[in-house]
């Protein structure tokens, strides 16, 4: 279905984006199997409308959004952002949505509030990897991350809705999504049914599955290599086939320098 | 009917053998151009580098188990022609294992050269297989009629580490997973199978040389 937006310049890169085709086909949902191309295989399962999203914990007006506020309750904008995966490819992605800022400031967060943590829905009838150990690798589901307080307001932190102008189809996470682009992709949480502040670290899913290489804060980071590969470089997915010389050097905040501030006098090699 | 098929020695004469290899030729290089030409022409999804990682790698392995099972097919099964086509299917195994080697360092890494050296060294997962490739290029190298003459008992001892080879190459392949419950746990379990009767026949023939050495 399309959306109204209006597109937003600041925070946009006008490098060239991934094929609508590619950003809908190679995604990692583990909800769906571990395989790239299952959540495009799978996700049409997943039963989006009707929706609910709860923000909860500690605020003053806790509240529910149902399937049709997601899209209407805050008006659309169109953020062109840099995708980076922690497995080093990355993608150039159009998405619609707004801010999580609104949410947040819309359920007026209690000052002892200091982390936001995330909830995917768990319905194992939807979702077969959750059914089935070794088609959802074994993960402890409901899939759940979590944000500082500090930087799920910033505002280039966005809760998506749509990409290339049209709602999200299933294996991006619909109905609604986390997108926070100076992070790796598995920050980008899909398919919430819950933002509850808190005011301690929540538990995040790939760091409780291997704590020595997922953080909590899983920055962009060339400095900080993964264990198992490389994190100075990456692969752009855009097109062209095997002779595309797409490997490109990885950018501290995968190039969102703005949000350096939220980390001063901390050591990135310590909280990866 | 079923009586004279389980009839033993079912034995291929040459014309079979021979069109066994060629249409086995035929479609195991076939395959492998048809997946490179898809990836040139941007034809294998939205990633064509994992997905050509994923079928030359994948492949190496179903090969390299499909080796190990010829010999005791060979063994258990009334025709022992299974084994003329050990060689071959060994050999290609080595050709899959080399084409995913060369994908990795021309369109993964891109021929990022000092890039290439750390990830060998540095990240076990990558060391490990590239110690399996290693060891495939060993038998490969020596699967000539003549050196294998030339090599004598040794060749034997040599060829035995096609053992490690898959040990190796599973090692590779489930650590560069992201999690434990995923596929390659299968292949585990299907080499386990495969290797049994070897490991029984070891098993067996220490326990009969410890008999021997008993009643001597």
């Amino acid at each position: 279905e399309p959306l109204d937006f209006t597109p937003a310049d600041k925070y946009s890169t006008s490098e060239t984006k991934t094929p609508y085709d590619k950003v809908t086909s190679y995604n990692n949902f583990y909800e769906f199997g571990t395989g790239k191309d299952d959540p495009a295989k799978y996700a049409h399962n997943l039963d989006i409308d009707p929706w609910s999203l709860k923000i909860d914990g500690m605020v003053e007006k806790p509240f529910t959004l149902d399937h049709a506020n997601l899209t209407q309750r805050f008006s659309l904008q169109e953020r062109i952002y840099r995708l980076r995966c922690v497995e080093a490819w990355s993608m150039v992605i159009p998405w619609i949505g707004f801010e999580l800022a609104e949410i947040i400031k819309a359920a007026r967060p209690l000052s002892s509030a200091k982390y936001v943590a995330f909830e995917t829905l768990y319905e194992p009838e939807q979702m077969r990897g959750q059914n089935s150990r070794f088609v959802g690798g074994g993960v402890d589901y409901p899939y759940v991350e979590g944000l500082r307080l500090d930087e799920a307001m910033h505002p280039l932190t966005l809760m998506a809705v749509g990409l290339y102008g049209k709602t999200l189809p299933e294996q991006n996470g619909a109905p609604i999504r986390l997108v926070v682009p100076w992070k790796y992709g598995f920050k980008s949480i899909k398919s919430i049914v819950r933002i509850t502040l808190t005011d301690k670290e929540p538990p995040t899913t790939w760091n409780k599955l291997a704590p020595d290489e997922y953080g909590f804060y899983a920055n962009v980071n060339p400095e900080v290599d993964h264990p198992r590969w490389s994190q100075a470089s990456e692969r752009r997915i855009t097109g062209g086939g095997l002779f595309s010389r797409n490997r490109i050097e990885t950018q501290m905040f995968n190039g969102y320098k703005e949000v350096a501030p939220l980390y001063k006098n901390m050591d990135l090699r310590k909280y990866y | 009917m079923a009586v004279t098929v389980f009839n033993r020695p079912v034995r291929l004469n040459n014309f079979q053998i021979w069109t066994g290899k060629a249409c086995a030729h035929l479609l195991i290089t076939g395959a492998l151009i048809w997946q490179f030409l898809l990836g040139f022409s941007d034809n294998l999804g939205a990633d064509p580098v994992q997905s050509l990682l994923d079928f030359t790698g994948k492949h190496a392995v179903h090969l390299l188990l499909f080796t190990l099972c010829l010999a005791p097919l060979a063994r258990y099964t009334p025709c022992g022609d299974f084994i003329r086509y050990r060689r071959m299917i060994g050999v290609y195994t080595f050709v899959y294992a080399l084409a995913h080697f060369s994908t990795y360092i021309l369109f993964e890494l891109q021929l990022n050269w000092p890039l290439i050296g750390s990830e060998i060294i540095e990240r076990p997962y990558i060391s490990v297989g590239f110690v399996a490739l290693l060891i495939l290029l060993a038998l490969a190298a020596t699967s000539f009629n003549v050196i294998r003459r030339k090599m004598g008992r040794s060749w034997q001892s040599l060829h035995n580490w096609v053992y490690a080879a898959i040990l190796l190459a599973l090692l590779h392949f489930s650590w560069s997973q992201k999690t434990i419950w995923e596929e390659p746990i299968f292949y585990w379990i299907a080499a386990f199978i495969i290797l049994l009767p070897r490991l029984q026949y070891a098993i067996q023939s220490k326990t009969k040389k410890r008999k021997r050495c008993k009643t001597a």
